[in-house]
């Protein structure tokens, strides 16, 4: 797979490897990934596990180094984590002790932002994932899906140009997954951001994307990029479409029918 | 028929579980001070009956004797305690936070825990006299090291990810220590404190034992000597009373802190 011919990529991995450990425990966790992805664009990532995806993200947001090759933002090289580049994690990671306002404007606090401000922005992006009657709530005391919601809005409010997410939904059920994909691509569609999204489900993988980028593991690399010709909005007539079913299977098959590689001989799985 | 007496038979136990528990739990005392009274009243054991004991602590208390050695028992342990919580925390967050204050002080803190607060007693007694300063010392040795290990094991079992979101969202170290570190962690530090007051109690009643003019620990000293069995049950009481206190409102305080974490 060579280099998509992107003009100012929003996100450029250019020959990006990643090993982990050392001497004889040591493994490729990602094996110079190249791939550009535009201003704008909406990416998911799937792949077996194992295949980098993850490392690959953490990477774009400055929490893991590179071993090898460079990841540019903008044209400029990631050097740790930025506000510029949100990251919502599978697991919420929202703080405990503070309300779902208060996580909200966690990353404004910082900036500095005066009160009245803070409170104005928190209002319009709490509104906007519908936790507006639960502004003040603990989040011990929300669903799983609000819990979600709580940290899309908490990495919106930021203002990123990007947002960075590893299987976001994969704690929750099928239902509610299908509800939060609805909301994510009409909150996409209202505050556009490059979005990449990590899943391991093909149907995700195709109803949110312009793309999905299919990797392979061991060593983790780009196995397809398969272009998703479907427009927005994405509704259940578009899900339930033959040009839906045709992509799917384009991708499932790039995901569980990969040509079996020759095994370095240290393997481990992915940290 | 058969039908209505098992039905009045399930109303009734279901009715004994509804009971609330203060209800349970003071059938049980008053069973407990029954029992000590039938034993003694038998003359089963040598040992004061609840009439007695009630009787010398009514005069314990008029006198205020007891009242003086409950404030002397209570000063000694508030003051070690707290110098010994006050210096537990920032060194656990220390070590919790830097590796290399980790590696340097975890080997002292291993080691003078393996040793009870109370073999310190002699020593202390030789360096620091008689006065009040070597039971404070043995109380806040006690406090501190208990303390100290709950803490920094908070310190370092802070979810990562809860660190990275912090950083993601733009929080440098010298934010994340005060929003993240600390709240994360305080419910573990809350556990320490918990463990710290308790061990602390008990230091000073057998510090007191071995070295003192007055407190709780001296009563009982002195009334070992005059064969008073009475005042010696009047202590223990009073001591197991106030520890139980002491630990409810360390619960209370716990319960308040950490409201927000999920409990099972």
């Amino acid at each position: 797979m060579t280099l998509s011919p992107i003009a100012d990529p929003k996100i450029s991995f250019q020959n990006v490897s990643r090993r982990f450990g050392e001497g004889d425990s040591a493994f490729l966790a990602l094996d110079r990934l190249s791939l550009d992805i535009a201003d704008g664009e909406f990416v998911t990532v799937v792949g077996p596990s194992g295949c980098g995806k993850s490392t690959a993200m953490n990477i774009a947001a400055g929490l893991t180094a590179v071993s090898d090759g460079r990841v540019l933002v903008d044209g400029t090289g990631v050097d740790g984590p930025g506000p510029e580049r949100g990251v919502i994690f599978q697991q919420y990671a929202l703080f405990p002790w503070l309300t779902v306002r208060q996580n909200v404007e966690f990353g404004l606090r910082i900036k500095g932002m005066p009160a009245a401000e803070r409170r104005r922005v928190s209002d319009h992006f709490i509104s906007l994932v519908g936790l507006t009657d639960f502004a003040d709530a603990l989040p011990k005391t929300l669903s799983g899906g609000m819990k979600q919601r709580c940290a899309i809005a908490r990495a919106y409010a930021v203002n990123p140009s990007i947002l960075l997410m590893d299987e976001p939904f994969g704690a929750l059920d099928a239902l509610t997954r299908v509800n939060m994909q609805d909301q994510l691509l009409d909150t996409w569609t209202r505050e556009r951001r490059t979005v990449v999204f990590i899943t391991h489900d093909v149907d995700e993988a195709v109803y949110l994307a312009n793309r999905v980028i299919v990797m392979a593991a061991r060593p983790g690399r780009l196995h397809d990029i398969i272009p998703v010709d479907l427009p927005y909005p994405r509704t259940e007539e578009i899900r339930l479409s033959q040009a839906f079913a045709d992509i799917r299977n384009r991708v499932w098959h790039a995901v569980y029918h990969q040509k079996p590689q020759i095994e370095p001989s240290i393997q481990e799985e992915e940290l | 028929m058969n039908a209505v007496s098992a039905g009045d038979q399930r109303a009734r136990s279901r009715s004994l579980a509804d009971w609330p528990p203060i209800i349970l739990n003071l059938i049980a005392f008053a069973f407990g001070v029954a029992v000590w009274w039938a034993i003694t009243a038998a003359q089963l054991v040598v040992l004061p009956g609840p009439v007695e004991v009630f009787q010398r602590g009514i005069e314990l208390i008029a006198s205020g004797q007891l009242l003086i050695d409950i404030v002397s028992s209570l000063r000694r342990v508030l003051t070690g305690f707290m110098l010994g919580v006050a210096l537990a925390i920032p060194v656990g967050f220390l070590m919790g936070w830097y590796r290399v204050a980790r590696a340097l002080i975890e080997p002292y803190i291993q080691f003078f825990r393996m040793i009870p607060p109370l073999a310190v007693i002699p020593l202390a007694i030789v360096t620091m006299g008689i006065d009040e300063a070597p039971k404070v010392f043995v109380i806040f040795l006690a406090s501190f090291l208990s303390c100290v290990v709950a803490t920094y094991q908070g310190v370092i079992s802070v979810d990562r990810t809860l660190i990275n979101a912090a950083r993601v969202l733009g929080a440098k170290d010298r934010v994340i220590f005060p929003r993240v570190i600390i709240p994360a962690s305080t419910p573990f530090i809350l556990v320490g404190v918990r463990i710290g007051l308790g061990s602390a109690w008990a230091t000073v009643v057998a510090a007191e034992l071995i070295a003192a003019q007055s407190g709780l620990g001296f009563r009982m000293q002195q009334a070992q000597l005059y064969y008073d069995l009475p005042t010696i049950f009047v202590s223990l009481i009073t001591i197991g009373v106030l520890g139980l206190l002491m630990d409810r409102m360390v619960q209370a305080a716990e319960r308040r802190l950490t409201q927000w974490q999920e409990r099972v």
